[in-house]
């Protein structure tokens, strides 16, 4: 079976996409999920201040949250752009 | 040379059963010396609850090695197979149902050790709700099974399906992505719900009359944990049913494979998230059940944020399955 350059270069990129976004999604979801376990702590402490939490919360995820995005536009980068 | 068929296909059958117990041993012997520690200190604390103890631990044990015992019924299965095909496509299939179940193994496992040992540890400080403390143990770590469950039916799938005259290339791509994906995303959804029920035993033990709604919370959080692990398992499916069309291009069949790579791996950090979650948010209700309300709906929040890069994974997935 004669595998051809273009081809070769297309399965390097698919099976990169794939790898991309499965490595680069596990950090964010702990890194998240961390932020909000320590979230209902603080509320559970201070329930009064569970707005300023949660909107810290939210603040922190979406910063977390950032390396699976660079993950997901690496992937759709190898998968329709090169 | 490797020419004939049913010489690979034993080769993937053995490989296979030996990552399936190996890989599949890791978590049971972690949860159960977790439980057997906690159990130790317990019984520092309060000499004269051995026998609860004891027993408790047992028990716990007995839930968390359960996970081990399916690797070990598919690995000897894939030992003892007489594969009724000898085709290269069933080689592929053997494979993946090993790593199935030897990565799906892993996360329940040390899970389900989490509640037995904090109900350990609760007894100690809690002598007089020994069945309430048992009871949650119980629920908490039937549900950290779950994502072992789906690897074993991904596995079985795999080992016995009829699949026919389908392609060998790609197809042998999408049986080991299928076995991939269900077998890593379980990884997480068993730690994160082994986070949960220890969480909540750990609080009952410390607040007893809690117990309605820390259980109850303790399954909200344990449910979304699982979420991942069902995206891994839908991703099997769609890999093991749909028919690829026949093709030599290598291209289509590392599509696949990466399909399966994504959606595993992308399946670990969402589900340990999601526990870490509802472990933060059980903790406290059970301290401070007046604002249970306010820290379940925060849970929620935040699980759905963490979850957020398990199905930018999916849509990956998808996308590798579908559209390239």
């Amino acid at each position: 079976m004669a595998i051809e350059g273009v081809d070769l270069i297309k399965a390097a990129a698919f099976l990169g996409a794939g790898i991309a976004m499965g490595l680069g999604a596990i950090g964010p979801g702990v890194g998240e999920g961390f932020v909000g376990g320590k979230a209902c702590e603080a509320i559970g402490r201070k329930p009064e201040e569970a707005g300023l939490l949660t909107r810290t919360m939210l603040v922190g995820q979406a910063v977390s949250e950032s390396t699976g995005i660079y993950s997901l536009v690496v992937a759709l980068l190898l998968l329709f752009v090169v | 040379m490797l020419s004939d068929a049913s010489t690979i296909v034993q080769l993937a059958s053995y490989g296979g059963a030996g990552l399936c117990i190996g890989l599949g041993a890791i978590g049971a012997a972690l949860g159960e010396g977790y439980t057997a520690g906690l159990a130790n200190e317990g019984l520092s604390q309060k000499p004269e609850q051995s026998g609860d103890i004891l027993k408790n631990m047992l028990v716990g044990q007995a839930v968390a090695e359960s996970a081990a015992i399916f690797a070990l019924v598919i690995a000897i299965l894939l030992l003892f197979l007489d594969a009724p095909t000898t085709s290269l496509l069933k080689a592929a299939a053997l494979l993946g149902a090993g790593l199935s179940m030897g990565f799906g193994a892993i996360g329940s496992g040390i899970g389900s050790g989490f509640p037995g040992g904090e109900a350990c540890l609760g007894m100690a400080r809690q002598p007089a709700i020994i069945g309430k403390l048992t009871t949650n143990m119980l629920i908490g770590s039937a549900v950290c099974q779950t994502p072992a469950i789906f690897s074993m039916v991904v596995a079985l799938m795999l080992m016995f399906m009829d699949f026919g005259n389908l392609p060998l290339s790609p197809t042998w791509a999408a049986f080991l992505g299928a076995g991939i994906s269900t077998g890593l995303a379980a990884i997480g959804s068993g730690l994160g719900g082994g986070m949960a029920a220890g969480a909540s035993c750990g609080g009952i033990a410390r607040n007893p009359d809690t117990f309605g709604q820390v259980t109850t919370t303790m399954l909200v959080g344990q449910a979304v944990s699982q979420t991942p692990s069902i995206f891994g398992l839908l991703i099997s499916f769609v890999l093991m049913f749909k028919a690829f069309p026949e093709t030599v291009a290598l291209s289509a069949s590392m599509a696949l494979l990466g399909a399966g790579i994504s959606m595993g791996f992308g399946g670990i950090g969402p589900g340990i998230g999601n526990g870490l979650t509802a472990e933060g948010a059980v903790k406290w209700v059970a301290r401070n059940i007046d604002a249970a309300g306010s820290l379940t709906r925060t849970m929620l929040v935040g699980q759905a944020v963490s979850q957020s890069t398990a199905i930018y994974a999916m849509v990956v997935s998808l996308v590798l399955i579908f559209v390239v």
